[in-house]
C-alpha cells in the first residue's frame, strides 16, 4: 500500500545503525535486555510495544544518554557505546523527546539556530571581533535556520516564542531543529503524540518526504498504529524490554504474539 | 599528644557538633520538604539567641524561661517567614524561591543590626553550667560542654517521635515523597510545612541558645557562619535526612576541632574546611552519607 | 558589519555620552562623579553574573571571589615596588609581586585574567551540580578565596588590606570598560552562541542531544563572566583606593544579585538600568541614615536602615515582579521609537 518494497530481515552487516545484545539494567531492573536491532541505510523503521516496553529507554542507550552494562551501538560502522550525546550528535544521530524539549523562551528561528551550532566551523572568541568569516558563519545559519522553519511550516512564526506555539507546531519545531544538526540519522521518539487525526496523517506524509529530501535514515518510537503501518517498512516489538517480534508492517499486524502483547491474552483470543 | 588532651579535644568537637547538628535539621527538614535551601536560618539562630540574652539581661528572666520565650519566639518567626516569604513562591521555579530566602536573611541581620546595634554584646553564663566538671584522670571540661550533647540528644529523640510516631510527623514524611499526592489525600499540606519550619526553628533557636552559652556573645552576624557550615553537615549526611543530618554535623564538629588540633598551623584556614569537605561530598558522593538518589527522567 | 539605524544611533549615543563624560569635571561635583564611577562599575559587575546566571542558568553566588581576585591582583600590579615594600608589615611581600609594576590597563586586564583562571579551577569541579547545590558550592569557593587572602599574608598583606591604590579609574575610565564589557558580551549573547547558552540554560538534555558540549559551555560562560567581574574588582579597588578581605564578603554578591534580579535576568540592558538604579537608590538611601529634619520634629538618624530597605526592596521585586524591570526583553531603538510614537499619538 505505500509503495515500498516490503524488505525480509535486514542486512545486520550494513546497516547504518546496529544495537547488538543491548542490555540495559537500573538497580535490578531490566529496561532492555539483550536486544539487537539493525537500521538499513534509508529506511524508515519502527519500533512499537505497549507501555514500559522499555522503548524510550532504549533510545536513551542509542544517544548515549545511558551506558548499556552489556552489547554494543555501532553507528556508522563506529562503536558508539559510552560515547556523550553530543558526540553521538557530531556523527550524524539527531532525535526529538516524547515530552518536548525545547527552549520555550526563545524564539522559533533561535531554537532551530541552536541546532545549527554543531556544524559551525568559526570558535567562539570570533564572536566579539566580529571578523568577516564569523560574521558570513552567523548569516548562514540565519538562512539555513529560515529554510528548515518554513520545511516545517513555521516561517511565518520565525519570530514566536517557541512555549507559544500550539502542540503540533513544537513538535515540527522540534524535527527541524534536529534536522538543522545534519544528522544521517533520525530517532522520533513519538512523532505524533497529541495530534489529531489529520495532523498525523500530514506527519506521515512530512516524514517520508524529510527522508528523501535530506537523505536520511528514520527510527521511531510511535503508538498510533496508523502512522506506523503506514510509515515505516520494518517494525521491531518490543515488550519487557526484550524484542518479541519483527518483520514488515503486514506480518506484525497479523502476528499473534504482538496482538497477545497489545490486547491481553483474552483478547487476542476473541480477536483470533 | 596525650590522651587526656585528645579527649578534651573530643569532647569539644562532640559540642560543637551537637550544635550544628541542631541547625543542619532545620535544613534538612526544610530541603527534604520543600527542596529550598532556607538560608534565614541561620538567622533564626541569631534571633534566638539575641531574645535570650535580652530576656535575662534586660527582663532578669531566669534562664530557662528565657529559653523557652526564646524558642517559642524564633518558632513564630520561622513560620511568619515561610508565610510572607516562600508561601508565595512556592510554584515559582527554585532559584526564585532561594532569592527570596537570601532577601530574607539579610532582612533578618539588617534589622537586627538597626534593633539591637551592630556590637557585639557579651552573655552572662549561669554559674552551673561553666564550673568544671572531672570526667575521668586529667579530663576536665565545662560542664556546659556535656550538657550542650545531651540536651542535643534529648532534642533529637523528641524530634524523632514527632516525625516517625506521630500524623504530622506522617504527613511530612508524605510531602516530602510527593507533595501534590498528599495534598490530594486530604493533608492540609501548607498547615504542615508551616508545622515544619516551625519546629527547624525551634531546633535553630535551641541551637543559637547554647552557642551564645558556649562562646558567650551575640551579634547580629552571629548566624551566617554557623548557619552555612550546619547546611554544609545536611549535604554531607545526605540531605533529606535528620539522621544524616545529626550525623553530618557531629562529622563537621569533629573535622574542625581535630584538624586544628593536630596541625596548629592550619587555625587561620578553619573556615574554609567545610567548604572544602562540601566540595569533596559533591563530587564523589552528592547524595551524602544516607540520602537519597534523585534522577532527572529523560 | 551591516550598519543599521540602531548601530548608528548606538555609535552616536556611546560617542556622546563619551564626550559628556569627558567634559563632566566642569559641571560635576566630586560627590557626583564618585557615584557616576561607581555605577560604571557596578554595571559591569551586573553584566558579567547576568551571562552566568541570566543567560547560561548558572547560579553562582561566588561572584565575589573574582571580584576580589581582580581587585587583589590589579593592585599588586599598579603599585609601586616601593610602596609595596613599605605597607607589607606583618610579612614582606614575595618575589615576583614585590617587582611587578604595570600600566593600569594591563593590570586591570591582568586582574580579569586571574580571576577568569581562578573560575576555571572552580569551574571543573562545582559545574557538574545544578541549581542551589551550585549556588551554596560557589558561596563556599568565595570564602574559601577570602580566607586565602586573608592568609596569604605575603601576597596579601593580610587582613590590613592594601592602601593608597592608586585612584587611575577615572570616570572615563570607567565608562570605556563598562563599554567594552558590554560589547564584547552583547556581541556574544546575540550571536548564535547567545542562543546556545540559552539553550544549556533552558533544557540541557535538549542542548546534548543538539551537539553542544554543555560542560564546556557552561565553563566558557563562567570563565568569561569571572573574567569581567575580574575586570569590576580591579576598577573598584582602583575607586575605594583600599582593599582589605571584609569587603569581599557575601553582601558584596548580593548586591550584584540584587542588580540583576532587578534589571530582569538574561537582558543586558536591564542589568545597566538595574545596576545605575540600584546603585542610585543605595546612595539616595544614605540619607535615612542621617539625622533628619522634618521642620516640626527632628528625626535621629537610623544605622543599618539602608540595609533594611535594601533587602525589602529585592523581596518585593521577586515576590512581585520576578521578571525584574525587563524580564529577559532588550531595550532597543526600535522599541523606545515605537513607544514615542505611541504616545504622541
Amino acid at each position: 500500500m505505500s509503495g515500498f518494497v516490503l524488505p525480509t530481515a535486514p542486512d545486520y552487516a550494513g546497516a547504518l545503525l546496529l544495537a547488538r545484545d543491548v542490555t540495559m539494567r537500573f538497580g535490578g531492573v531490566t529496561a532492555v535486555s539483550e536486544l539487537t536491532l539493525a537500521v538499513p541505510q534509508g529506511s524508515i523503521v519502527g519500533v512499537i510495544g505497549p507501555n514500559g516496553a522499555g522503548k524510550t529507554t532504549l533510545f536513551n542507550v542509542l544517544s548515549g544518554f545511558y551506558t548499556p552494562q552489556e552489547g554494543d551501538v555501532i553507528f556508522a560502522g563506529k562503536s558508539v557505546r559510552g560515547r556523550k550525546p553530543y558526540d553521538i550528535c557530531r556523527l550524524g544521530m539527531a532525535r526529538t523527546f516524547q515530552n518536548i524539549r525545547l527552549s520555550q523562551q526563545m524564539s522559533v528561528l533561535e531554537n532551530i539556530m541552536v541546532g545549527c551550532h554543531v556544524r559551525r566551523r568559526c570558535p567562539w572568541w570570533m564572536a566579539p571581533l566580529g571578523l568577516p568569516s564569523y560574521c558570513r558563519e552567523e548569516a548562514d545559519i540565519a538562512r539555513k535556520g529560515r529554510q528548515l522553519a518554513e520545511r516545517v511550516n513555521l516561517g511565518d512564526q520565525l519570530h514566536e516564542k517557541a512555549g507559544s506555539l500550539p502542540y503540533g507546531a513544537q513538535r515540527r519545531l522540534e524535527i527541524a531543529r534536529a534536522l538543522a544538526t545534519e544528522p544521517r540519522l533520525l530517532l522520533l521518539d513519538e512523532p505524533a503524540a497529541g495530534m489529531n487525526p489529520q495532523e498525523s496523517l500530514e506527519l506521515m506524509y512530512f516524514i517520508r518526504h524529510i527522508r528523501d529530501e535530506f537523505d536520511l535514515t528514520i527510527l521511531l518510537i510511535e503508538h498510533d498504529m496508523k502512522v506506523v503501518m503506514g510509515v515505516c517498512q520494518y517494525i521491531w516489538v518490543m515488550e519487557y524490554g526484550a524484542l518479541i517480534a519483527e518483520g514488515g508492517p503486514e506480518a506484525v499486524r497479523n502476528n499473534p504474539v504482538v496482538i497477545r502483547a497489545y490486547l491481553g491474552e483474552d483478547m487476542a483470543v476473541q480477536h483470533a | 599528644m596525650s590522651l587526656d588532651m585528645f579527649l578534651q579535644h573530643c569532647f569539644n568537637a562532640l559540642t560543637l557538633g551537637s550544635l550544628y547538628a541542631l541547625i543542619a535539621i532545620g535544613y534538612t527538614m526544610v530541603y527534604g520538604i520543600l527542596r529550598l535551601i532556607n538560608f534565614a536560618h541561620g538567622d533564626i539562630l541569631m534571633v534566638g539567641a539575641y531574645f535570650v540574652f535580652f530576656g535575662t539581661f534586660a527582663f532578669g528572666w531566669p534562664w530557662g524561661i528565657a529559653a523557652i520565650m526564646a524558642i517559642a519566639g524564633a518558632s513564630l518567626l520561622g513560620v511568619v517567614m515561610e508565610r510572607v516569604a516562600y508561601r508565595p513562591l512556592r510554584d515559582a521555579p527554585r532559584i526564585s524561591a532561594l532569592i527570596s530566602a537570601i532577601a530574607v536573611s539579610f532582612f533578618i541581620e539588617s534589622l537586627a543590626v538597626v534593633v539591637f546595634t551592630g556590637q557585639p554584646r557579651p552573655v552572662l553564663q549561669p554559674e552551673w553550667l561553666v564550673s568544671e566538671w572531672q570526667v575521668w584522670g586529667g579530663v576536665r571540661i565545662l560542664r556546659l560542654t556535656a550538657f550542650v550533647p545531651a540536651m542535643t540528644a534529648v532534642l533529637v529523640g523528641i524530634l524523632l517521635y514527632i516525625v516517625y510516631r506521630t500524623k504530622p510527623g506522617l504527613a511530612m514524611r508524605a510531602i516530602s515523597k510527593d507533595i501534590e499526592t498528599t495534598r490530594l489525600l486530604g493533608v492540609r499540606v501548607d498547615n504542615i510545612i508551616a508545622f515544619t519550619f516551625c519546629i527547624g526553628s525551634a531546633l535553630a533557636a535551641a541551637s543559637g541558645i547554647m552557642w551564645a552559652l558556649r562562646y558567650p556573645q551575640v551579634h547580629p552576624y552571629m548566624g551566617i557562619m554557623p548557619g552555612l557550615k550546619a547546611f554544609i553537615a545536611a549535604v554531607f549526611g545526605g540531605i533529606g535526612s535528620i539522621q544524616g543530618a545529626v550525623i553530618g554535623g557531629v562529622a563537621l564538629g569533629f573535622v574542625e576541632i581535630m584538624t586544628v588540633a593536630f596541625m596548629p598551623e592550619l587555625s587561620g584556614y578553619r573556615d574554609a574546611f567545610a567548604f572544602v569537605l562540601l566540595v569533596l561530598v559533591l563530587l564523589f558522593k552528592p547524595t551524602g552519607l544516607l540520602g537519597e538518589r534523585m534522577e532527572e527522567k529523560i | 558589519m551591516r550598519l543599521n539605524r540602531g548601530a548608528i544611533l548606538n555609535i552616536a549615543a556611546m560617542f556622546l555620552l563619551g564626550c559628556l563624560l569627558w567634559q563632566a569635571e566642569s559641571f560635576l561635583g566630586d560627590y557626583q562623579i564618585y557615584i557616576g564611577k561607581l555605577i560604571f562599575i557596578n554595571i559591569i559587575l551586573a553584566l558579567s553574573l547576568n551571562l552566568i546566571y541570566g543567560f547560561t542558568g548558572l547560579f553562582s553566588l561566588g561572584h565575589a571571589g573574582f571580584i576580589a581576585v581582580g581587585a587583589y591582583v590589579s593592585a599588586l600590579c599598579i603599585l609601586a615596588p616601593e610602596q609595596k615594600e613599605m605597607m607589607w608589615i606583618l610579612e614582606p611581600i614575595i618575589w615576583p609581586f614585590s617587582e611587578l609594576f604595570t600600566p593600569f590597563w594591563a593590570s586591570v586586564l591582568a586582574g580579569g585574567v586571574a580571576a577568569a583562571i581562578f573560575a576555571f579551577f572552580i569551574a571543573v569541579p562545582v559545574l557538574r551540580l545544578g541549581d542551589d547545590y551550585l549556588g551554596i558550592a560557589t558561596l563556599g569557593f568565595a570564602e574559601i578565596i577570602r580566607v586565602l587572602i586573608v592568609n596569604a599574608t605575603a601576597v596579601t598583606n593580610g587582613s590590613l588590606g592594601i592602601k593608597g591604590i592608586p585612584s587611575h579609574a577615572t570616570l572615563l575610565a570607567c565608562y570605556g570598560w563598562a563599554l567594552f564589557t558590554l560589547i564584547v558580551l552583547a556581541r556574544l549573547v546575540f550571536s548564535n552562541f547567545g542562543n546556545v547558552l540559552r539553550c544549556i540554560r533552558d533544557n540541557e538534555i535538549a542542548a546534548s542531544v543538539m551537539g553542544i558540549n554543555v560542560f564546556r559551555y557552561k565553563v566558557l560562560s563562567f570563565c568569561i563572566g569571572a573574567f569581567f567581574a575580574g575586570v569590576g574588582g580591579a576598577l573598584l579597588g582602583s575607586h575605594l583606593s583600599t582593599i582589605d578581605p571584609k569587603m569581599f564578603n557575601f553582601l558584596l554578591t548580593f548586591n550584584v544579585l540584587m542588580f540583576v534580579v532587578a534589571g530582569g535576568l538574561g537582558s543586558l540592558t536591564g542589568s545597566i538600568l538595574g545596576a545605575t538604579v540600584i546603585t542610585i537608590l543605595l546612595e539616595w538611601l544614605r540619607a535615612i541614615e542621617e539625622p533628619m529634619n522634618l521642620g516640626f520634629v527632628e528625626l535621629p538618624g537610623i544605622p543599618g536602615m539602608r540595609m533594611v530597605v535594601f533587602s525589602l526592596v529585592l523581596l518585593a521585586i521577586i515576590l512581585y515582579r520576578r521578571e525584574g524591570i525587563m524580564g529577559t526583553r532588550e531595550l532597543t531603538w526600535t522599541r523606545i521609537f515605537a513607544f514615542l510614537r505611541r504616545h504622541k499619538a
